[in-house]
């Protein structure tokens, strides 16, 4: 529908989009489940094919009615009495003639406009529960697909699918009617003249068909080599810096001349294959009005038929080229809708992993007591890579846990593992003693609070991103919860104050007041249990340590854990746990771990007083 | 199975609408208002403009005129035969009748003229169309590889992007349709003509119908184009926010705002059906008119022209014409007013064209610029420049230094005080105001850009890396770069091992920009593209982000290897980095406040000491208000 949807869903077409041709059974299923879906619309539905055979018919009478008149014409030449009943005669066919026109008019304004109808109320049902069945699915979904291919699912797969009513199944209607029904009536008139007169059918039925086809297929590659030139445009102008820094512009236009022939290429062989199509039709339909002339002519002349009904043949045969043509946008059609659909519902019929359970009832939270015991984990699709392994420790109501340890040791999974944003594949955690998976996912989410690394700002008023987990929240909270994260300030500082737009296409904010928005919108949440997941890494260490300040209050009831590579963001915590390999090696406070002189203590140091053997060799190399 | 979950739906819109509760502070996808859609019809600057890049075609452009022209008279002259052929081939009981095996005849070569006027027409057309859409998209393209920095550094990436595509789409929209609007044109006038001239009476009494559709088009089009973009935006607007859900699903999960944004959405899609049936019912209720038109006319035609052939005066053949020219007659009415719509996008759009194509270009290289040798000694020399974004505030004021050859010179300051300018200024990303930026002794200016790129390598602060292999990206600066050049300078930056255990190794392909490695990795990768290049002299900006320890140690230790032996101007953030500097340059509100090596400066107590002491592992850390405090006192010394 609209080109800049398409646009921008095209750009990622994936693995997850590219269903493997599906066989037919599949295909077919699919077409039986979206036919079934317009049928819930019945009153629609029933216009719509209802105005499709009126309007056929309606359609298949003018030539007969044009034929006629020609006929009264014929008959009468000489005047005088009879030449005034054949005018009467001539009125009377002229008026059938309006009143036939006008009432088809109509018949086809309610057959397309209910077709589109089925179809716009089918794509309502769909989007609404494509962005429920998207907002849902866990997390580990949206890890192993690319937001690319959603977006080509939700916008153009969905087109595909609401599209099928009024270009496929109406139109087989309505070919139906006219190509049936009128090759009765013309062979019936006389055989010979009437399969000429239809001869072009098959031809160019066949023709638009395998074209149709043809420029699909060849569209979709066409999407793909464009997307690869909208990356090489993309990437070079947001990393315009780099390609000066490196004069590379050469380079890049080099770049930018290859992927763009080879869309060129495509584009020239796609205009190609439409124009020998289309002129190929003409010439079909032409060459078989010529024929009706010429063998239609003698027959007149042979006084086998009338002037009259050789008209009808001709006019029927203007009828009857438009719709011909589209058969291969009918066939195409089918196609679209059988892809498409398989997709959307392979969507829509997923499991989602981390759900309620049957039995879920809410939390109850009275001590607010956090408890990993023996926790084991593994990403799913990588079961045989254990990223946790038996985990276990306690984090009381007011107790802060800092944890910390190398890269890719399941610092962050853990953090991931609270609220349920993956289920544990070993061991258990608990709140106040109920297992978190016995709980509704809602209720847990309102008492674990994540503030995450890449913190997502909505393209909104910086207060309604404060707001988010708390729509109906006063002003004054979130002020207050703004003031918290040392945002209120700079907030103020801004032309719009709270109500500057950000986001993605609002202003752009750094990566430390990103953070501190987070951290705001966190706060808004009342949490039992706040989890920081490395999420001051960009905050200069004195905001850091006002937050912190201010944090002491807020944390005095509830649990905070704190996930860290800045050992002064997590000093202070009651516990510090360091994980490495999915396992805690060393636990304990801050002096007990120095005085350990274990791992965290040579990380201390590093961090401390950064490398000085580091600089010796600097000095002997540079 | 049922996808529509009707039941759930209700559910939850009365959860969120609970009575007497404010509405949320609450919107899903955003609200912003697109750019404007349709301009003035005409341009006459714009279409000049267009014209430049349809000029090389325009021997095609002729061509594909004159086919329209005989594909259209083609299609003209078909009526007329049939209408020949009935009138004198087909008198009843003739046996001799030359004049249908003529008419038949004419109608063969009429249809083969008509098939190769459509191919050429529509072939010539097309593929013109096609590659003025690629040009016009490589002038762009190519533009922006010139335009200075300080107009990319306004402009959104995905701003340009929409020029580059959807405007660029619109402009092709557009010549595809102007070419074909002459054939509706000719095709109208055409039959117009060719009614009258077989029968005026009865031409002018059918053509009297025509200014009824061009009345009722004149009050319909304005209401529909309105029920049209409504039906537009509020879908935009649904995707939009389709969009964000998928992008900000973890948020959304994570404070669990499902249920409102659910009911929020079912606004936005409720909408976006209303809008639609509209726009469905607008487009829809033309459809009895024209027919009625139709019909009226053939009314007209029968009753009028039918009694004239009673009477003999007017041949059945001419009638039967009349209904032919009838049932074509609508299509050039309804295709030109369509077509108003698309000049009136192409004319916006082009206007938005035109508008990055005439982006000035500040930076360029001068006639008889030099070519920076790779044998000059790499020295690097700030003479009294001064320098603004806008030369009224100046970033830099007056600053002079030299960096020797094979010198590292770490640049310090607070955010602000212009190092990231000075560091531009060594590639002539933007020009000096007053003064000269001297490499190898000559001034920039005087130096082609492209020599100069290859002789001083830059490092930025955010590692920008490109789709592709790791091994392309690293060699990205020297396409002739072996694969041994490669591994080496990996292995040199330490990168080595952890590319090794990608998927793929040198061969695995990273995603967006990167996207799959850590940023610590990214930074060596783009330590080892530095090194590949082998440019004299090294201008790195270093990171600010907090990296994890682990990293930070391999990053310092590449960072020596990398200076070695060519010059270097670090704008350093480090304390490490800095105290391995041979030369530190402290600047402050664009001027060089103190130079010393560590211990000098350290010894002076200035600036530089008081940040030092100030013990934070980083001079990003300070605090502002130490930064102050110290700033103060430091320029009291």
């Amino acid at each position: 529908m609209s080109s800049d949807a398409i646009g921008s869903a095209t750009k990622a077409r994936n693995s997850f989009a590219h269903v493997e041709a599906a066989g037919w059974g599949q295909g077919l299923s699919t077409l039986l489940r979206i036919t079934r879906m317009n049928l819930r619309h019945p009153w629609q539905v029933t216009f719509a094919i209802g105005s499709t055979i009126i309007a056929a018919t309606l359609q298949l009478t003018i030539p007969q009615l044009l034929g006629r008149a020609v006929d009264q014409t014929q008959t009468a030449i000489g005047g005088g009495a009879e030449g005034a009943a054949a005018e009467s005669a001539l009125l009377i066919s002229a008026l059938l003639l309006l009143t036939v026109s006008i009432l088809r008019g109509l018949f086809t304004m309610t057959q397309n406009y209910y077709a589109e109808a089925v179809g716009h109320h089918i794509g309502y049902e769909l989007r609404l529960a494509c962005y429920e069945k998207i907002q849902r699915l866990s997390f580990s979904f949206h890890d192993r697909v690319h937001s690319g291919d959603l977006i080509t699912i939700g916008m153009l797969d969905l087109e595909g699918v609401r599209m099928y009513f009024s270009t496929a199944l109406v139109r087989v209607v309505l070919l139906t009617m006219l190509i049936g029904i009128g090759a009765y009536l013309l062979i019936s008139t006389d055989p010979v003249l009437g399969l000429l007169a239809l001869s072009f059918v098959p031809f160019v039925g066949w023709r638009s068909s395998v074209t149709r086809l043809k420029l699909r297929a060849t569209w979709l590659e066409l999407q793909e080599r464009l997307s690869v030139l909208t990356r090489v445009m993309e990437e070079n102008l947001g990393g315009i810096r780099v390609v000066r820094a490196f004069a590379a512009q050469a380079h890049e236009m080099m770049k930018f001349d290859r992927a763009s022939k080879s869309a060129l290429e495509l584009a020239h062989e796609r205009v190609g294959i439409r124009v020998r199509n289309t002129s190929a039709m003409t010439f079909s339909f032409f060459l078989a009005m010529g024929l009706v002339l010429l063998v239609g002519g003698n027959k007149v002349v042979a006084g086998e038929i009338s002037v009259g009904t050789l008209a009808t043949f001709l006019t029927f045969m203007t009828i009857l080229q438009m719709p011909v043509r589209q058969l291969g946008m009918m066939v195409n059609a089918f196609a679209r809708a059988s892809t498409c659909g398989s997709r959307l519902f392979g969507l829509l019929d997923l499991d989602i992993a981390v759900k309620d359970a049957p039995d879920a009832k809410p939390l109850d939270i009275t001590d607010g007591t956090l408890r990993f015991n023996n926790v084991s984990f593994a990403y799913p699709g990588a079961q045989d890579r254990q990223v946790l392994k038996n985990v276990s420790f306690e984090a009381r109501k007011g107790e802060t846990v800092g944890i910390v340890g190398p890269p890719g040791s399941g610092k962050s999974t853990i953090a991931h593992l609270i609220p349920r944003f993956y289920d544990v594949t070993g061991g258990a955690i608990t709140l106040d003693g109920q297992d978190i998976r016995k709980a509704t996912l809602a209720s847990l989410r309102q008492s674990v609070a994540v503030v995450q690394q890449d913190a997502f700002l909505f393209t909104t008023t910086i207060e309604n991103n404060i707001a988010y987990g708390d729509p109906w929240a006063k002003e004054r909270r979130i002020a207050r919860a703004s003031e918290f994260a040392q945002l209120h300030n700079y907030v103020l500082g801004l032309p719009a104050g709270y109500g500057t737009v950000v986001g993605e296409r609002g202003v752009s904010l750094s990566g430390g007041q990103r953070q501190r928005l987070t951290i705001a919108r966190t706060m808004m949440l009342k949490p039992s249990v706040i989890v920081f997941d490395d999420s001051t890494a960009a905050i200069d260490a004195a905001t850091e340590s006002r937050i912190r300040t201010a944090m002491r209050r807020f944390a005095k009831d509830r649990v905070t854990i704190v996930i860290a590579h800045r050992l002064s963001s997590l000093m202070h915590a009651d516990q510090i746990l360091f994980v490495e390999g999915g396992e805690i090696v060393e636990r304990g406070t801050h002096e007990e771990l120095l005085a350990k002189g274990g791992r965290y203590r040579a990380l201390y140091d590093l961090q401390v007083r950064p490398g000085e053997e580091m600089l010796d060799e600097a000095g002997g190399g540079g | 199975m049922a996808p529509d979950g009707a039941g759930e739906i209700e559910v939850e819109r009365n959860e969120v609408r609970d009575g007497g509760r404010r509405p949320p502070r609450a919107v899903v996808g955003s609200h912003r208002i697109e750019e404007e859609m349709f301009g003035r019809v005409f341009d006459k600057n714009i279409v000049k403009r267009i014209w430049a890049f349809v000029r090389p075609y325009r021997a095609r452009v002729i061509i594909s005129v004159a086919a329209v022209l005989i594909f259209t008279a083609t299609q003209l002259v078909i009526p007329l035969i049939i209408r020949y052929a009935i009138d004198n081939g087909m008198a009843p009981g003739e046996i001799d009748h030359p004049a249908l095996l003529y008419s038949v005849a004419a109608f063969a070569l009429a249809i083969l003229i008509n098939y190769a006027a459509s191919y050429i027409q529509e072939t010539v057309v097309g593929q013109m169309a096609e590659n003025v859409l690629f040009d016009i998209r490589r002038a762009m393209f190519g533009h922006l590889q010139k335009v200075s920095l300080s107009f990319m550094d306004k402009t959104e990436v995905g701003r340009l992007m929409s020029r580059l595509q959807g405007d660029v789409n619109s402009m092709q929209e557009f010549l595809e349709t102007s070419v074909l609007s002459v054939g509706d044109i000719v095709l109208l006038f055409g039959i117009v003509f060719v009614m009258l001239w077989l029968d005026f009476r009865l031409g002018l009494l059918t053509l009297s119908v025509m200014p009824i559709l061009f009345i009722v088009r004149i009050f319909w089009l304005p209401r529909a184009r309105e029920a049209f973009m409504a039906a537009h935006e509020t879908n935009s607007v649904a995707n939009g926010a389709l969009a964000e859900a998928i992008h900000g699903v973890r948020a959304v999960q994570s404070m669990d705002r499902q249920q409102v944004n659910f009911t929020l959405y079912d606004d936005k899609a409720a909408a976006n059906l209303k809008t639609h049936l509209t726009a469905a019912k607008y487009a829809q209720v033309m459809v009895p008119i024209v027919d009625s038109l139709t019909g009226l006319a053939m009314a007209f035609v029968i009753v009028v022209g039918g009694s004239m052939v009673l009477n003999g005066g007017l041949d059945v053949g001419i009638m039967v014409a009349f209904l032919f020219y009838i049932q074509r007659f609508f299509d050039p009415i309804r295709s030109l007013t369509l077509q108003y719509s698309v000049m009136q996008r192409a004319m916006a759009s082009g206007k938005r064209l035109t508008d990055v194509l005439d982006v000035r270009i500040d930076v360029k290289d001068k006639p008889g610029a030099k070519v920076l040798s790779p044998d000059m000694d790499g020295s690097v020399e700030f003479k009294d420049v001064t320098f603004g974004y806008d030369p009224k505030q100046p970033v830099l004021k007056d600053v002079s230094f030299r960096v020797n050859p094979g010198e590292t010179v770490a640049l310090v300051g607070p955010t602000g005080s212009g190092k990231s300018s000075a560091m531009a200024l060594v590639h002539r990303f933007y020009d000096v105001q007053k003064g000269e930026v001297l490499v190898g002794g000559h001034d920039v200016r005087d130096l082609t850009q492209e020599s100069l790129g290859r002789q001083v390598a830059m490092v930025l602060q955010e590692p920008f890396l490109f789709t592709g292999t790791v091994f392309e990206n690293i060699r990205y600066h020297k396409a002739d770069a072996t694969r041994d050049q490669v591994i080496e300078a990996a292995r040199a930056v330490g990168a080595h091992d952890f590319i090794m255990s990608l998927d793929g190794g040198y061969d695995a392909i990273l995603g967006e920009r990167g996207g799959n490695l850590s940023l610590g990795q990214r930074q060596l990768i783009s330590f080892a593209r530095a090194l590949v290049a082998d440019a004299k002299i090294l201008v790195l900006d270093e990171a600010t982000a907090n990296i994890d320890s682990y990293t930070e140690m391999l990053i310092q230790k590449a960072l020596i290897r990398l200076l070695q032996g060519r010059t270097g101007l670090v704008i350093a953030h480090r304390l490490a980095t800095i105290r391995g500097a041979d030369r530190i340059i402290v600047l402050q509100n664009g001027q060089v406040i103190e130079t010393g090596n560590h211990d000098q400066l350290m010894a002076k107590g200035g600036l530089y000491s008081k940040l030092y002491n100030l013990n934070y592992a980083s001079f990003d850390d300070i605090p502002e208000a130490e930064l102050e405090a110290s700033a103060q006192s430091g320029s009291q010394t």
